[in-house]
């Protein structure tokens, strides 16, 4: 027990050092946790896939599209339970800035949320959005970050599809729990379609992408291929894989970014570590006296060295702990000012897993050095030892 | 009087460990703070130099990239003949008319697809872009299935050896050469002639068209004309001007990413310096004493202390500037968001950027070190003499 006291009351000999080594550690352990949520964030389209929807694409690649015939023959192959259209529009709202950039999709109106249950939208609203063709349905986040209401008029810039357009929101739809994502808006085919048919007949009749439900997820491999075989060597090609293989495709593409993340992440550690290993070496130097008196008065060299090991732990312990308190409101901030960029901000249980065993480890990392140093230490040349 | 230089290195020369770790720390932020900006200046660079400033681009009107943009037959053949568009000495028009779309292909040594942007272009296209020559093998014959690849897809991707097929749009693809480009955006790019690929992918308007400008001067007029003809809702930039447009978004998001990083981090290691320097103050009151006795005055210790922490700071970004310059051997290969395909870019380290880092750990030994060096010079004589 007086060893405990002992470690504790040595970290309040040097007030200010100690303050400010924790303070270093609560900047390092948020920075980290903040990193690591990052990569975490750069997932979320994985994390909310099901296992029961496949995206069937053009093999090419996603900017060509498929004839949306496709629908129909997609539907009769077994075990596949629903299909369901959808593009990805990229119109521009008032300018081309990142903060007022957000994903639409043109889809099947009438079997979408049905098809995404994590999205939970009230009946009567959805009920609205069917009817009105130029409705669209607006996610919770989204609608919290440009203030879009329920009766309000979207105007899009189009890029992808020439024109002025204009949506009314119909309803909002809330997110199931924090792994949905939110901040995007649904609006008709069938009304992208006409429009195309109009202006640009040519480019009419076509899809995006198609999302399949399936029967039964643990026969997806099975099912992806029964679609693919069905349009081998025809006009376009497909690809379909599980919606979660296409995220990850996705993040695949931006590999090397979450990986420079994931590096600095670590550098920071590294960073705090020489600040704490430097800040035990010190300590440690200027006890070496007391030390000595220590080991004079019959202590071993292990309680020696565990008493500094014990400092550094219990130093690295304290700043820890702040530093992963402080890492949800912070957090919070993060998501409210990066919305935009990171739709989904959550910090995981295994985050702060690793923020923990990340102090643990510069704790006993820093000390090892001088704790070792101090347990060696000669009685006589102790003594002798002035700062 | 002024306390001599050696007097402070000798400082830190005495505490080696101390000053190696305080430094490590200040060295390991530069270094993340350095790689950023010449992260930033590589990409900046290769978008830029892939735009020549004679030439200008048209898409169709509020389309951002090539990917989006149409450029209808009837529109492309107007535009040849407008008299703003430089000729060739046998007087045909330098101008391209051209089709881009995106591939998958896997990244060498995954099996993960990523997009890469295909080009079709006409002969005039090649004449268009001098920056380009073959390294390897010879250029794709109009009118053939023959494709050649850039620098950066020769090597990162699989499957692009010359003499290998690759397959898409229905149809078989020859690899006949590798160009480079300059550290351009078109090293990641796969080249073949505009016709067979319009075929191939059944498209029957181009995606861009690039023009030489019979002076670049002339661009100012170039663009009015296109602006007042009802027939061309086309949009027209400058080529260059169109290129850091791409890279913008992704520059946008390091530059942020990084100088927040660098800040916080930065946070961390003048905790460290001053850390140090506080222990420095206290293990050498009675020195300090002595130097106030012997006829220093305040500000001389003051400057002396605060030189210290600067001159700490400043190995650490020496030393990190070093490390941060070994980088430039590395290329990075990472999806654009605004073109939406694999670019190839490099670290790029300016006299700018060696200058920039120099000041941040000169501010961070400056910030780090000041508290602990008026702590230094408010210690009056008798109290520190009695000290020891």
């Amino acid at each position: 027990m007086y060893y405990l006291k002992l470690v504790f009351k040595n970290i309040f000999r040097h007030r200010l050092r100690s303050a400010l080594t924790i303070a270093g550690l609560v900047v390092a352990i948020l920075a980290f946790g903040l990193l690591q949520t990052v990569v975490h964030a750069w997932y979320a389209g994985a994390d909310m896939a099901s296992a029961t929807r496949l995206i069937t694409r053009n093999a090419t690649s996603l900017v060509f599209p498929l004839p949306i015939y496709y629908r129909e023959r997609i539907k009769a192959i077994g075990g596949v339970k629903a299909v369901a259209v959808s593009n990805w529009f990229g119109g521009i709202y008032k300018d081309q800035s990142y903060g007022n950039f957000f994903p639409q999709f043109a889809v099947d109106q009438d079997i979408w949320f049905d098809l995404y249950p994590e999205f939970r939208t009230r009946p009567d609203e959805l009920l609205a959005w069917k009817k009105d063709r130029q409705g669209a349905m607006i996610g919770r986040q989204l609608a919290d970050q440009h203030g879009f209401k329920v009766g309000d008029t979207i105007p899009l810039q189009g890029a992808i599809f020439p024109g002025t357009w204009e949506f009314h929101v119909s309803g909002i739809f809330e997110p199931r729990d924090d792994t949905t994502i939110t901040r995007q808006m649904y609006f008709h085919w069938d009304y992208l379609n006409e429009e195309m048919k109009k202006k640009f007949p040519k480019r009419a009749e076509y899809a995006g992408l198609f999302v399949v439900q399936i029967d039964d997820g643990s026969r997806a491999a099975e099912v992806s291929q029964a679609i693919d075989r069905e349009f081998r060597n025809s006009l376009a090609e497909t690809l379909t894989e599980t919606e979660k293989a296409f995220q990850l495709g996705f993040v695949a593409q931006t590999e090397t970014i979450v990986m420079a993340v994931r590096v600095v992440s670590f550098v920071v550690i590294l960073i705090i570590f020489a600040v704490v290993a430097n800040t035990m070496a010190m300590t440690a130097r200027e006890r070496l006296a007391e030390y000595a008196t220590l080991k004079a008065l019959g202590f071993g060299p292990g309680f020696v060295g565990a008493l500094i090991l014990g400092e550094s732990v219990m130093i690295t312990a304290i700043g820890g702990a702040i530093g992963i308190l402080a890492t949800f409101p912070v957090a919070a901030v993060f998501k409210s000012l990066l919305g935009a960029m990171f739709p989904v901000f959550r910090v995981a249980p295994d985050t702060i897993a690793l923020q923990c065993l990340a102090a643990l480890a510069v704790g006993l990392a820093a000390g090892i050095v001088p704790s070792v140093r101090a347990a060696r230490v000669r009685i006589v040349e102790g003594l002798r030892y002035i700062g | 009087m002024k306390i001599p230089l050696s007097y402070i290195f000798r400082n830190l020369w005495t505490r080696k460990l101390t000053t190696l770790l305080t430094a490590g720390g200040m060295g390991l932020v530069v270094f993340v703070f350095a790689a950023v900006l010449m992260l930033d200046a590589g990409l900046r660079r290769t978008l830029v130099s892939t735009g020549s400033p004679g030439n200008a681009i048209l898409l169709r009107q509020s389309s951002q990239t090539e990917i989006q943009s149409a450029v209808y037959r009837d529109q492309a053949s107007l535009l040849e003949t407008l008299p703003e568009v430089a000729r060739s000495p046998s007087g045909e028009p330098l101008a391209s008319k051209e089709t881009v779309v995106l591939i998958s292909l896997a990244k060498r040594g995954t099996d993960k697809p990523s997009n890469i942007m295909v080009r079709g272009l006409p002969p005039s296209g090649l004449a268009l872009r001098p920056q380009v020559r073959i390294v390897d093998g010879r250029m794709f014959r109009p009118g053939s299935s023959e494709i050649v690849v850039g620098s950066a897809i020769a090597r990162d991707f699989d499957g692009v050896e010359i003499g290998e097929r690759l397959r898409f749009a229905g149809r078989e693809w020859t690899v006949v050469g590798t160009f480079d480009a300059g550290k351009s955006g078109f090293d990641s790019e796969v080249w073949g002639d505009v016709d067979q690929m319009m075929q191939a992918f059944r498209r029957t308007v181009y995606s861009s068209m690039i023009v030489r400008l019979r002076d670049p001067s002339d661009f100012d007029a170039f663009a009015r004309r296109i602006a007042t003809d009802q027939r061309l809702v086309l949009d027209v930039k400058r080529e260059p001007q169109f290129y850091e447009e791409q890279s913008k978004s992704l520059s946008q998001f390091i530059s942020i990413l990084g100088v927040s990083l660098s800040i916080i981090f930065s946070i961390g290691a003048m905790i460290g310096a001053m850390i140090t320097m506080y222990a420095a103050v206290s293990n050498r009151t009675a020195e300090i004493g002595t130097l106030r006795a012997l006829g220093f005055r305040r500000a001389s210790i003051l400057v002396a202390f605060l030189a210290e922490s600067v001159l700490l700071a400043l190995v650490g970004g020496a030393a990190g500037l070093v490390l941060a310059s070994f980088l430039q051997a590395f290329t990075i290969t990472t999806m654009n968001f605004q073109s939406f395909s694999q670019l190839a870019f490099g670290f790029d380290l300016t006299a700018r950027i060696v200058a920039l880092t120099l000041l941040f750990s000169l501010a961070m030994g400056v910030v780090g070190g000041f508290l602990p060096s008026v702590r230094a010079a408010r210690l009056e004589i008798v109290d520190a003499l009695r000290a020891a």
